[in-house]
């Protein structure tokens, strides 16, 4: 049971974390059920890097048509290493583009696929796997009943385990079609952390009373190296733009550590990042339903506790970095 | 211009999630039953084109009869006509097999569907249906305009929009940005009256295309008590966020 992983690399051809996390997944399955673990990546810099997670033999492609993603051209490589290679598992992320092709994928390699895993597969004639389900109010065991399996891993739900293998790197001569889509422009928001990306994201509600007081969650998530993000009402009023909103119709937020300042906690925010790990509150009202779903929480008026934060992180910063 | 929007009917999102039959089915008892969020951002933008350019708009579920009170509130806001696959799905691959039969059957130029519904997240009825049909897609798409069967769309990515031209036929997989949450409507008394007369067809289907198998559910463990720390211990909290949830 050879498995692939589609390895993501960023604009400037670096690996993003969430390949290394989807290769540690995929070496456990490996030394689980026997096989080895495969990799596809297009135009890495340093494809070699995913020998320190377990992966046997790495597929980069060094193309210039395959630099930017198109969901039509990728797939179609990806379901063609994986039929040469005789895999039987693809491994994804959660990341957009990979949810973009995995429903593509899934007909063309005639797989089972399952999205949002949070468990290492147990095989009982058939392949079994936990997922979250009902925004993340529940767990369903899944089988899946086809011979090939595409599984799409939760992001943070396994880690980074590093697992030293001799690698062999080489090519894959694609014939690639004609981009059905054409990318007109590309407009990035800035070059800060993304929400997908981030270990941690910083997050500001009402509470803040308006745009002007933003600073407040731009340094925290500056000192922190994390993502800022708002919640559904904020972006409603303008206040910050819609690709911050996170929430059940918004992002959702998987990261480490979410801290949410002057949100109070409604319903359909709470679904969208209930799945991060740490969750920390800071609101002046006691009964603010977020201290419910948190683990973590201050009583208080963000004026007062964000720059203390700020001050008292930076402090530890200097100490622990 | 002939459009399909395909149309989850899923638990509203502050029911509370049970599961019944040794925890293997999810329990509808008193709960309240709403057109996915997303889906419903995708047919105000199909209702849009309907005014502006004289399209007609079709909804479509796969689901039993009591689906059917979703489908007639997406014909009270404005579809023309709504079509119930008579089937009981069990995962998003025979969801998506059944919709591309139909379309097969009865060519449509755009298909909207939701980037993902509210209930089972799994987020992979779009994408399949365009490799069942061979037709051009674009995911998280949040802006759509459309002249003659010239596409000008965008799509969200990480950190941003990337701008797409493209030609119809065409799915997307829709969310907020294609119409905003102030732009959605409340079907009024004359949509609903107008609605009970609308066509709803019902199709019977013999084949499954199951490709997973729900076996059971199981809630997460409730939650620990917060852990409160006074405003002017803020050492403590950083303390605990490194030592004790090692998060910074």
């Amino acid at each position: 049971m050879d498995i692939l992983i589609f390895a993501e690399t960023d604009d400037k051809g670096n690996f993003k974390k969430d390949a290394f996390e989807i290769a540690s997944y995929a070496y456990e399955i490996s030394s689980q059920t026997g096989g080895s673990v495969r990799a596809i990546c297009f135009n890495s810099k340093n494809p070699e890097k995913l020998s320190d997670y377990g992966v046997k033999k790495i597929i980069n492609s060094e193309n210039d048509e395959l630099k930017n993603f198109d969901a039509g051209i990728y797939s179609d490589c990806i379901s063609d290493v994986f039929k040469s290679e005789n895999c039987s598992i693809l491994v994804l992320s959660s990341s957009s583009n990979s949810k973009y092709i995995g429903g593509i994928l899934s007909v063309k390699i005639d797989a089972g696929y399952v999205t949002n895993i949070i468990s290492i597969p147990v095989k009982d004639n058939n392949l079994v796997v936990v997922r979250n389900t009902f925004t993340n109010k529940a767990f369903e065991t899944v089988e899946i009943t086809k011979s090939n399996s595409i599984l799409a891993v939760s992001k943070n739900s396994f880690g980074l385990k590093e697992n030293p293998t001799k690698t062999e790197i080489s090519d894959f001569n694609f014939n690639i079609s004609e981009r059905r889509n054409k990318v007109s422009s590309i407009e990035k928001t800035s070059n800060k952390v993304t929400i997908a990306d981030a270990d941690i994201v910083v997050s500001g509600g009402r509470g803040l009373k308006g745009p002007e007081n933003w600073h407040l969650i731009e340094n925290l998530a500056e000192v922190l190296g994390a993502a800022t993000a708002c919640s559904k009402p904020v972006s409603d009023l303008g206040w910050r733009p819609h690709s911050e909103h996170v929430g059940q119709t918004g992002k959702p937020v998987s990261s480490n550590l979410y801290i949410a300042i002057g949100i109070s906690g409604a319903i359909q925010h709470l679904a969208g990042v209930n799945s991060s790990k740490v969750k920390v509150v800071i609101n002046t009202d006691p009964d603010a339903p977020f201290f419910k779903a948190a683990d973590y929480g201050i009583v208080g008026d963000a004026f007062d506790v964000v720059p203390n934060l700020i001050d008292k992180l930076k402090e530890f910063k200097s100490v622990n970095d | 211009m002939k459009i399909l929007v395909c149309i989850s009917h899923v638990p509203d999102t502050t029911s509370k999630i049970n599961f019944s039959e040794n925890n293997t089915v999810f329990d509808k008892t008193g709960v309240q039953f709403v057109i996915n969020p997303n889906d419903e951002f995708g047919l105000t933008r199909a209702i849009w084109f309907k005014e502006k350019n004289n399209a007609v708009v079709h909804v479509i579920n796969v689901g039993l009869s009591d689906t059917e009170s979703t489908l007639r509130k997406a014909l009270a806001i404005g579809a023309d006509k709504a079509i119930r696959i008579n089937h009981n799905p069990k995962d998003g691959h025979s969801v998506a097999k059944y919709i591309s039969n139909y379309i097969s059957n009865n060519s449509y130029d755009l298909i909207i569907a939701g980037r993902e519904s509210i209930d089972y997240n799994g987020g992979m009825v779009p994408g399949m249906i365009s490799a069942f049909t061979d037709i051009n897609f674009i995911d998280k798409c949040i802006d759509l305009n459309i002249s003659g069967d010239s596409v000008e769309a965008s799509r969200e990515i990480e950190g941003g929009k990337e701008n797409i031209s493209t030609k119809l036929p065409l799915i997307i997989g829709g969310q907020k940005g294609l119409v905003e949450e102030s732009d959605l409507r409340i079907p009024n008394m004359r949509g609903i009256m107008m609605a009970r007369k609308k066509e709803l067809e019902v199709v019977e289907v013999n084949e499954d295309y199951q490709s997973t198998n729900s076996k059971s559910f199981e809630k997460p463990l409730p939650k620990g008590e917060v852990t409160l720390i006074s405003a002017d211990e803020i050492d403590k909290l950083i303390d605990l966020l490194h030592k004790e949830a090692k998060a910074i």
